[in-house]
């Protein structure tokens, strides 16, 4: 079987005896990378690729490198590769990011980079995990407005300026599970609910047009609720979105005791 | 395609295991809580002595007497100055967890909080050692 050339790789793959050199412009960046093939391993273990990258790659066209060129078997979850669907939250040198957003210039390319998959979800295969208690908790709290006043004829609900920046940082997030997963009370105790969750209730619960705020604080104020949350920030800091997760959370915990007066559902 | 490993024995299946893999590297907010919980279960270690001891003046003010002057040694010297530095921590820490609660721009000021904790942790502890230390070197000595 021949093989066409792919230029500065396929040789050194090929016959490991050549010195790859990497082409004009391009490094040469190791992954490291937490592999479980749940058909053969009883354990995840880890394997290194060499990678020829741009410093203005990121890791996910690294991982698609390794895929296209190096090793067919390794498996990952993405689809719009920038940003957006969520699919692609990993653990890169130990903190929770998406691959699809991390520049290979903003980590340190002279060290090998570390990648698995996200914490505290059952591990399916490779760098993919069971999304599905993810997704449990996220439908628990009502993600959808619910209202039971029909909206003027002919015309949408409306909603001021002022009330639609009230829940706007909440109205970001793309379920990538990077926070709940980089949540140390979530690792531990798989029954919280995990600080996706309750952004997305903070969405609806400061929504002036959702009526059903009580049934979701009464969810949500809960042992295995907000109150769970204690404050280690790992979710701000993990989200692709730069939503202020904690700041969200410690509403939503403030308003399940200040209520009702607080919430005031116009 | 043939699976290379022999099937597992009847009854168990080989879930796949959460990747243990690498330390999560979480910032201020994480450590402070790491701090947090392993000086708070120190302190309660201690609490549960503490009581315990306590309630022996009620028993035996003789046996209570002879408890707390084995007390009196260096060792003991050191763990209460470990005990103070994490009863120092925890409170001052404490403070900062209820102001990220309560205050409605605690979680923004959050990291600068942490540090501030640590300074009066850094003044607290430079008052109480030396003195603590004098007290211990004096027990070697004596
Ligand atoms: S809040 Fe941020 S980190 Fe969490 S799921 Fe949404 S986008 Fe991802
Ligand atoms: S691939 Fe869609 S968010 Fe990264």
């Amino acid at each position: 079987m021949t093989i066409t050339a792919l230029p500065g790789v396929t040789d050194a793959v090929m016959n490991p005896a050549i010195k790859r050199r990497p082409a004009e412009g391009f490094t040469t960046i190791t992954l490291i990378v937490r592999r479980f093939d749940p058909e053969v391993d009883s354990e995840p273990r880890w394997v290194d690729y060499d990678v020829d990258t741009l410093p203005t790659d990121r890791i996910l066209d690294a991982l698609h490198k390794i895929k296209w060129e190096q090793d067919g078997s390794l498996t990952f979850r993405r689809s719009c590769a920038h940003g957006v669907c969520g699919s692609d939250a990993m653990r890169i040198n130990g903190r929770n990011r998406l691959a699809c957003k991390t520049l290979i210039k903003d980590l340190d390319p002279t060290k090998p980079i570390y990648i698995e998959a996200i914490k505290g979800l059952p591990l399916e295969k490779d760098l993919v995990v069971d999304m599905e208690p993810f997704f449990a908790s996220f439908r628990a709290v009502q993600p959808f407005l619910q209202s039971h006043t029909a909206p003027p004829e002919g015309r949408e609900r409306l909603q001021s300026a002022a009330d639609r920046e009230r829940f706007d940082d909440t109205t970001k997030c793309i379920l990538c599970a990077a926070c709940t997963s980089s949540c140390p009370v979530f690792w531990t105790d798989g029954q919280y609910f995990g600080p996706a969750a309750i952004v997305n209730a903070h969405r609806f619960i400061f929504d002036s047009r959702d009526e059903e705020a009580e049934v979701r604080l009464d969810i949500l104020n809960d042992k295995e609720g907000v109150w769970r949350c204690r404050t280690t920030f790992n979710c701000s800091e993990a989200c692709p979105r730069g939503i202020q997760i904690t700041k969200a959370i410690s509403e939503v915990k403030a308003a399940t005791i200040r209520r009702p007066d607080k919430i005031k559902i116009a | 395609m043939v699976s290379l490993k022999p099937a597992p024995a009847p009854g168990r299946v080989p879930l796949p295991k959460a990747p243990a893999g690498t330390v999560y590297r979480g910032h201020e907010g994480m450590w402070s809580w790491v701090l947090h919980r392993i000086t708070g279960v120190a302190i309660f270690f201690f609490l549960l002595v503490h009581v315990l001891d306590t309630a022996l003046v009620r028993i035996s003010p003789q046996t209570y007497n002879g408890v707390i002057a084995t007390y009196k040694n260096p060792i003991m010297g050191l763990g209460e100055l470990f005990l103070v530095a994490a009863i120092v921590f925890h409170a001052f820490n404490g403070l900062r967890i209820i102001l990220i609660d309560f205050w409605s721009v605690g979680t923004r000021h959050q990291r600068a909080m942490f540090w501030i904790v640590i300074a009066l942790w850094v003044v607290t502890m430079a008052g109480f050692a030396p003195r603590q230390l004098m007290v211990i070197i004096s027990e070697v000595a004596s």
